[in-house]
Parts: structure tokens; C-alpha cells; sequence
């Protein structure tokens, strides 16, 4: 099968491609051209009919997912692919179209094709076990919804390890009517390739949750910060390490000494390219289809304004690089005409390898590839200690002990959210009958910083952020001291305020938690397995306060309805699918429950998921329950 | 005929037995990789913390520390294995303890176990002691796998073990592991040798080259003494109570 093309496989390989991908790699091997023509040096222009850009207006599409033998760098690897590339087919659509795609899984396994960002039925979302029972091995499905947004999205299984094997795609939808003016576009998908087993990274990563950080501090690093800060400060940064059992080099639990970077399925030696004429304005859509890496975007010599975040437009900021998080989208605009080439750089946020590609005025050339930042280290901050740079004289109790000894904390200050500790609480109440809103703070504006009380997580956690702040105007750990501007989640705004908006109904909290000694991720120290849906009436409005309790970052996807990110903006808040939650940091949105069904809402670094980081969100029509209002 | 209506019925009985326990193993080898699983994953690991040939002593030089678990996140069974072989020809010396325990992982960084364990001793006519098992297994602060037990023999022996090793990382794959290890016992088991009292102390350093993080070989050194009681005993047979060994062997882990 591999190897032998089917006839719709080879109406897909252009000749040109063939030859362009084999000379970049010094092989005729031929494999390379198993990849999308979208991806492939397109000429970008908006509209255009590449074979593999699906054009669903007016008419059904087919998808078929197979295992196919793809190549990265020059590497033979067996994918999980959807038309037999990886990345799959574009998928364009229009504001207004439905949607009608028939899914043909020839693998031996279950399969399922989320549909990440859309707004849809409930039936339609793709999550097995959660919003239908998955597509079965040899079987087929069909998805049938209309599509009422616009944007720049993508699509990806939901099943097992697939997306990290390869199974994703952008899913473009142009609006009913032009609103941004561009010349031509491209998209830049990112993710994470390993030639490895993901099921065998889990079950190493269980065993031992370190076994991919190539960056554990060593006796020489101890000797090396003795020289620079003194030896008193060496030991007691040892010592502040240590007496939480973390490390600060733990930044992605996956990190370069298995996974290949790569932009549109080309890792840096193959070197993605994307043509432009000078002055043009070209549109890029980036997606970061990554199983377990955030990226740091940037275009050295070329400024790129933001124009959409999510797929939903914002008021356009001007900057010089964004962190993009796993699974978000970011739409910029760049204008090049200095130079003939530009390297489109994607450093992963742990600088252990990035993925490059080239912006260029014709195929085969290349700009100077920047010189990957020394990677950063995490410090009392991110564990909910203080503020940066304030390293000493802190209180670092470990989760054993009872957090009781904190001088200086002031608990009256304390949001009310603080103690609303279990979404089930809620569940009890009639809501109808209480004035939350008038107990929460206004809506959109940045939440406070909270004191953790007493850590009831259990073994599942291994400490909290005993003071979680905002950190919404941060750019991420290792970003913003190099010169140059970085897109922060204050940046972003939207450019129409928000119809009705208003107070949310109630809170309900989540502590984000794990323990990286043990490789338990979940909310509030449960696993998804553990755990109940949490029920929501339909049409109400809800404040959700995620709380990061852990040292890492963790993008929390929201299925089915935007989230309203509480960046400050007020009724211009951005609306996101994904929220990137700093260490320690107190993050809240605001959605309406107003779809019915049971929605996913989980972290979306793959193996966190895997672990258990993963809740249900159930809305219902509210049962009247007799007597009650009496 | 009664024989015959036995055997007809046979296969009736162990069909459905059969099929249970296959489904039951299948189960619990968690047979379903693709299904969404999100939580609630079991796991099995395997592993050769030591796998040694000593220089001493002579007449035991190959010595294995072995573990392995199966389970999720919060219980797990774990099975462990230690040892000194020897491998003179015909009477084949060893020194054998085999454990099984329930894991319950109760903090963030700890674990109880409790099960059971038995003895073996080769020597002289041979003598085995079973006992039951109770302890504590862990990370403590400053990175130090510790783990502590006390075992509980028939006739109402208490001996404990404390372990305590760590891991200084020279660099990303060079590591020297240092480890101490400290008996007692409640009162004397001659049979093994064991005076009342602290019994014996280990100090050991490894230091391995990580091939890859499964695969490490070492080289070592290891002292062990005996103490008060115990130490006269090995005196009494003609042995040195103080004894050190270099080793060579192999980490490796699945």
C-alpha cells in the first residue's frame, strides 16, 4: 500500500514537487512528495485550486485515513494520514456552507476528526466516549453541520496518538464577505514529529517522567552557578529545588532528543517555502498542530501584524514574535520587499530544536536560520512563590506539609472564586434564586491574585501555586528580553464588543494539577476517570477560573463554545478556544452554556490529556425539580 | 458412567473459567490501545536497578535487585527480587528474597506497601523464612529515593530494612548513584545468620553510563559491615565482618 500511490494519490503528486523535494534532500527517494501540495511551495494565492485543497462549498467531500509511509528529513516514518498526507488536505470552505464530509477509516483502530474551534452540534464534535462512540476500524462516518464562522481552523483525531502521528490539517473558512484585504496567503501548520512509538513515550514518560529532558542540572551546572552566584546562593537554589522535588529545566515533557519540528510536515532541513512578490501583503495562518510543544514564531526582518487570534479577528497589533500554543491559531499580515528571503523561524519554547521555514521571491532560497536562544529556566514564580526575580526568602513548603505558615498573606483579600473549590458545589444550588452576579467581579476584567488554602489535591498534585497571579500581559517564560516586541494575551482585542455582554451567572474554579514525579495530570487532582461530568444549564452564563498549580504551561482547549478571555478588555475581550495557562498563573474566561450536550474541555498537550487532564462539560435543559421556587 | 458424566460436563466448567481468566488478562494487559482513555491508564514496568558480578564474596559473586508493577496511578502491585547467586558447580550458594506487595500511593511523593515476603538461604541445609511486609517507599525532599520496611516473621521477628539512594548527575548520561542500606533485627535468627540489633550496614556508589535512560552499565563499589551480634556470628564462622567489592554489571529497565 505505501508505496504503490493510488490513482487519486498520484493526481496529487506534481512532477515539479517530486523533483524540488528530492533535490532539497539530496535523495530521489520520492517520499517527500507523500505530502499536501498546500504545503508544498504553493504559490499562495488566495483561492487557488491545488488538488489537495478540498473545496467543500455545495458539495459532500471525502476523507480517507490510513497508516502511510511519509518522510521527514529525509527519515522513512509510518504516519497516520488523512488522503495520504500529513499534514491532510485543506479543507476551504465558506461562512454559510454545511459541512458534509464522508470519513473512510481503513486503519485497524478506532479513528474520530474533531473539528477544533467550530461551533457545531453537539453529535458532530468527534470526541469517542464523550459526543459519539468514534469511527470503528474499516468503517465509515459522515459529519454533516453548517458552518456559521469564519476563519482559520483545523482538524484532528481524537483518537489515542493519531494527531501526534500525523493526522491534522487546516480547515479554512473565508468569510461571506471579504473584510481583510491581502494579496495572497499561506498556512503554516506546526507540530511535533517523533519516530517513535507515542504510546511507548507515555508509558516511559509514566516510568519515568524525565527520561526527555536533556537539560536535568548536573554537578558541573552546580559548579558553574556556585562560580557565578556565590556558593551560599548555588546551595540554596539546590536546596529550594529540591525540597519540592521539581526541576526547573522542566519546561515540555517531549523535547527535541525525539521529536523533529516541523512546518507543513517539513522538518528544517526540508525547509518549507512560501512564495511572495515584494510589497505584497501576505497573509499567513499559522497553526500549532503540536502533540506536546508550544512554539515561539518569528520572521527576522519582518515585522508581522496580528490580525486574527482562535480564527476570530482582533484589532491588529504590530509585533516581532508570538508564542503560539498548542493547538491555538494565530492570522498575521506581513508585508515583505527588503530582502528576497525571509526565515519564518519556530523555536520550540524549551530551545531544544525548532522548525524553519522560508518566505521567498522564488523555490531554493534560503535566509540566515537565527541562532536558537539558550533555554530559559523556571523559577519561584512559576511555582506560585513570588514574583520574578525575587528568588530569596521565600516559603517553599512542599505539598506534604500544610501550607499554614505563610506570613503575610492576607486571605481577606481573597477573590470569591477562591472558595468555590468544587464545580459540584454549585450543582445544588438554585441558581435562579441567588444574585451571583452581583457577588462576582465585572465581566472582562483581569482577575486577581489568589492565595491557595491548604492543599487538598492529593497524591495525583505535588504542590500549588500558594499565590497565583495574573500574568496575562506576560508574553511566557523566556520571552521578552530580546529586543524586539512579543504579542501578549493583552494584546489581543476584539474588534466588535461582545452583543450582551454581561455579568456571568456563577464561578465555577478549577485547579489546574499534576505531579510530574508520578505523571498524574487532571483538574482539582482528579483524572477525567475519576470523575463526574460537571452539569451546566443551557443559557447560562459561566465564569470559569482556571488556577495553575503546576510548573508548566498547559493549553486548555474549551469544545463547542468560545471562551471569552478576561484580558482587562472589557466587552473587547478576545474569544478563544484555547487558553494557554502559565505556571501559578489565575486565569479566568467567560462562556455561555448555550449548546446543548456534553462537551470536552481538557488540556491539550496529548499526554497530559492522555493522563487524565480532561472534564466534561454537560448542558442541559435546567430539570424543573418539584417544589422547587416554593 | 458416572466417570463419563464427569468428563462430558468438564469442558462446560472450563470454557467459561477459561475464557474469564484470558479475558481477564487481556483486561488487564489493557488490550485496547486506541480507545480514548483519558485517565485511568494502567501501566507495567520492569526493572534491573541491579544486575552485578562482585569480586566478593567468592562463593556468591552474581548479585540482582530487581522490581516490577503493574497498575495506575494511585495502586499498584509491585513485585521485587534480590539476591547473591553462586556459581560453584553442584551445591549452588544463594541468598534470596522475593516480595509481592500492594502499593497505595498516598501523597504526592509516597507510597505504603504491604504484602508478603520470603527468605531463602542455600547454606547449610538451607533455611526460609516468610514474613510479612509493611513500609514505606518514596521521594524525600532533596531528591532521595528512600524506601523503609519492617517485616514480620511467624514467630513474631521483626527485622527492617532503610534504603536510601541518589542520583548526581555528572552529566546528562554519566551518573554516580550513592546508596546506604541499614538492617535490624528484634532478636536473633540464626538460621540467617542475624544477631539482635543492628545486623548490618551497606554503603555503595555506582556510577553508569546511560547507553540510553532503559540501558546503563556500571561500575562500582560496595562495603558492607556487620554489626554487634551479627558480626560475631561471621567471626564465629572465620569470616572478615568487614568486607568491600568492586562490581560490574548493568541497569536496565522497561
Amino acid at each position: 500500500m505505501p508505496l504503490v500511490p493510488t490513482a487519486a494519490m498520484t493526481s496529487r503528486i506534481d512532477r515539479r514537487d517530486f523533483l524540488r523535494a528530492s533535490a532539497a534532500f539530496g535523495t530521489l527517494s520520492g517520499l517527500d512528495a507523500l505530502r499536501p501540495s498546500w504545503a508544498s511551495a504553493s504559490q499562495g494565492l488566495a483561492g487557488g485550486h491545488a488538488p489537495d485543497v478540498l473545496h467543500g462549498s455545495g458539495r459532500e467531500l471525502d476523507l480517507v485515513i490510513d497508516r502511510t509511509r511519509v518522510d521527514v528529513d529525509g527519515r522513512g516514518a509510518r504516519a497516520v494520514t488523512i488522503n495520504g498526507t500529513m499534514p491532510g488536505p485543506m479543507l476551504r470552505y465558506r461562512e454559510g456552507d454545511e459541512l458534509v464530509i464522508n470519513v473512510d477509516n481503513r486503519l485497524d483502530e478506532d479513528t474520530s476528526i474533531h473539528w477544533h474551534g467550530i461551533i457545531l452540534p453537539n453529535d458532530q464534535d468527534g470526541v469517542p466516549g464523550v459526543t459519539f462512540d468514534g469511527i470503528g476500524a474499516r468503517s465509515r462516518f459522515t459529519y454533516r453541520f453548517p458552518l456559521e464562522q469564519n476563519g482559520t481552523y483545523w482538524y484532528h483525531s481524537h483518537s489515542g496518538f493519531q494527531e501526534q502521528l500525523g493526522m491534522y490539517a487546516p480547515l479554512i473558512i473565508d468569510p461571506a464577505e471579504p473584510t481583510l484585504e491581502y494579496d495572497r496567503e499561506h498556512v503554516i501548520l506546526l507540530a511535533d514529529w517523533t519516530f517513535e512509538d507515542p504510546y511507548r513515550i507515555m508509558a516511559r514518560l509514566k516510568k519515568h517522567p524525565d527520561y526527555y529532558n536533556n537539560r536535568r542540572r548536573t554537578l558541573f551546572d552546580f559548579f558553574r552557578d556556585a562560580a557565578d552566584d556565590g556558593l551560599g546562593a548555588a546551595v540554596r537554589d539546590r536546596l529550594a529545588w529540591g525540597e519540592m522535588r521539581m526541576m526547573p529545566s522542566d519546561i515540555a515533557d517531549i523535547t527535541g532528543t525525539t521529536y523533529t519540528y516541523v512546518m507543513n510536515g517539513m522538518g528544517p532541513v526540508g525547509n518549507w517555502t512560501g512564495l511572495f512578490e515584494p510589497g505584497e501583503r501576505v497573509r499567513l495562518r499559522f497553526i500549532n498542530a503540536s502533540a506536546a510543544t508550544h512554539f515561539d514564531v518569528r520572521i527576522p526582518g519582518l515585522p508581522m501584524t496580528v490580525v486574527q487570534a482562535d480564527g476570530l479577528y482582533v484589532k491588529p497589533v504590530e509585533t516581532d514574535e508570538f508564542r503560539i500554543a498548542i493547538a491555538e491559531t494565530y492570522d498575521v499580515i506581513a508585508e515583505p520587499r527588503e530582502n528576497e528571503a525571509y526565515t519564518v523561524f519556530a523555536e520550540a519554547m524549551d530551545r531544544s530544536g525548532f522548525a524553519r521555514g522560508t518566505l521567498a521571491v522564488r523555490e531554493g532560497l534560503e535566509a540566515e536560520i537565527p541562532q536558537r536562544r539558550a533555554p530559559f529556566l523556571l523559577t519561584m514564580a512559576d511555582m506560585g512563590h513570588g514574583s520574578h526575580g525575587d528568588h530569596e526568602g521565600m516559603d517553599m513548603e512542599g505539598t506534604d506539609d500544610a501550607d499554614e505558615d505563610h506570613a503575610g498573606m492576607d486571605h481577606s483579600a481573597m477573590d470569591h472564586s477562591a472558595m468555590d473549590h468544587s464545580a459540584t458545589d454549585h450543582s445544588a444550588m438554585d441558581h435562579a434564586a441567588m444574585d451571583h452576579a452581583g457577588m462576582l467581579r465585572a465581566p472582562g476584567t483581569i482577575p486577581p491574585d489568589v492565595t491557595h488554602g491548604r492543599d487538598e489535591h492529593g497524591a495525583a498534585n505535588a504542590g500549588v501555586a500558594m499565590v497565583a497571579t495574573s500574568r496575562i500581559d506576560e508574553p511566557g517564560n523566556g520571552l521578552g528580553k530580546d529586543g524586539w516586541r512579543v504579542l501578549t494575551y493583552a494584546d489581543l482585542e476584539a474588534l466588535e464588543p461582545r452583543p450582551n455582554f454581561r455579568a456571568p451567572d456563577r464561578e465555577i474554579e478549577l485547579h489546574l494539577t499534576g505531579n510530574m514525579e508520578r505523571y498524574t495530570w487532571g483538574f482539582d487532582g482528579v483524572s477525567h476517570a475519576d470523575a463526574e461530568p460537571i452539569p451546566l444549564a443551557l443559557g447560562e452564563r459561566i465564569r470559569l477560573t482556571l488556577i495553575n498549580d503546576t510548573m508548566m504551561a498547559h493549553p486548555i482547549h474549551l469544545h463547542g463554545m468560545w471562551m471569552e478571555l478576561e484580558n482587562g478588555k472589557g466587552e473587547l475581550c478576545p474569544r478563544v478556544h484555547t487558553v494557554d495557562v502559565k505556571p501559578a498563573e489565575h486565569v479566568s474566561v467567560l462562556f455561555d452554556a448555550d449548546v446543548p450536550g456534553r462537551w470536552a474541555f481538557h488540556c491539550h498537550v496529548m499526554y497530559h490529556m492522555h493522563e487524565g487532564m480532561f472534564r466534561v462539560f454537560e448542558v442541559s435543559e435546567p430539570t424543573v425539580v418539584e417544589g422547587e421556587g416554593s | 458412567m458416572t466417570e463419563d458424566r464427569d468428563d462430558a460436563n468438564r469442558p462446560g466448567l472450563a470454557r467459561p473459567v477459561s475464557t474469564g481468566l484470558l479475558a481477564g488478562v487481556l483486561f488487564a494487559l489493557g488490550a485496547a490501545p486506541s480507545a480514548a482513555q483519558m485517565g485511568g491508564n494502567t501501566y507495567t514496568y520492569v526493572a534491573f536497578d541491579e544486575l552485578e558480578l562482585a569480586t566478593a564474596p567468592e562463593e556468591r559473586p552474581i548479585v540482582f535487585d530487581g522490581e516490577a508493577w503493574y497498575g495506575g496511578d494511585f495502586n499498584r502491585l509491585w513485585l521485587k527480587a534480590a539476591g547473591d547467586v553462586g556459581t560453584a558447580e553442584g551445591e549452588r550458594e544463594a541468598e534470596l528474597a522475593f516480595q509481592a506487595l500492594y502499593s497505595r500511593a498516598v501523597t504526592a511523593f509516597w507510597n505504603l506497601q504491604a504484602g508478603v515476603r520470603v527468605d531463602h538461604l542455600t547454606e547449610d541445609g538451607g533455611a526460609t523464612r516468610p514474613s510479612l511486609a509493611f513500609g514505606v517507599e518514596g521521594l524525600a525532599r532533596y531528591w532521595f529515593e528512600v524506601e523503609a520496611f519492617a517485616f514480620v516473621g511467624e514467630d513474631g521477628d521483626v527485622t527492617g530494612t532503610l534504603e536510601a539512594s541518589y542520583d548526581m548527575l555528572l552529566t546528562q548520561r554519566l551518573v554516580l548513584e550513592p546508596e546506604v542500606e541499614l538492617s535490624v533485627a528484634s532478636e536473633a535468627i540464626p538460621e540467617f545468620g542475624l544477631g539482635s540489633g543492628f545486623t548490618e550496614g551497606e554503603l555503595g556508589f555506582r556510577l553508569r553510563y546511560e547507553v540510553q535512560r532503559e540501558f546503563a552499565p556500571y561500575i562500582g563499589w560496595s562495603w558492607e559491615r556487620a554489626f554487634g551480634d551479627t558480626a560475631d556470628l561471621v567471626r564465629a564462622r572465620g569470616e572478615d565482618p568487614t568486607e568491600g567489592t568492586f562490581v560490574v554489571g548493568l541497569r536496565w529497565w522497561y
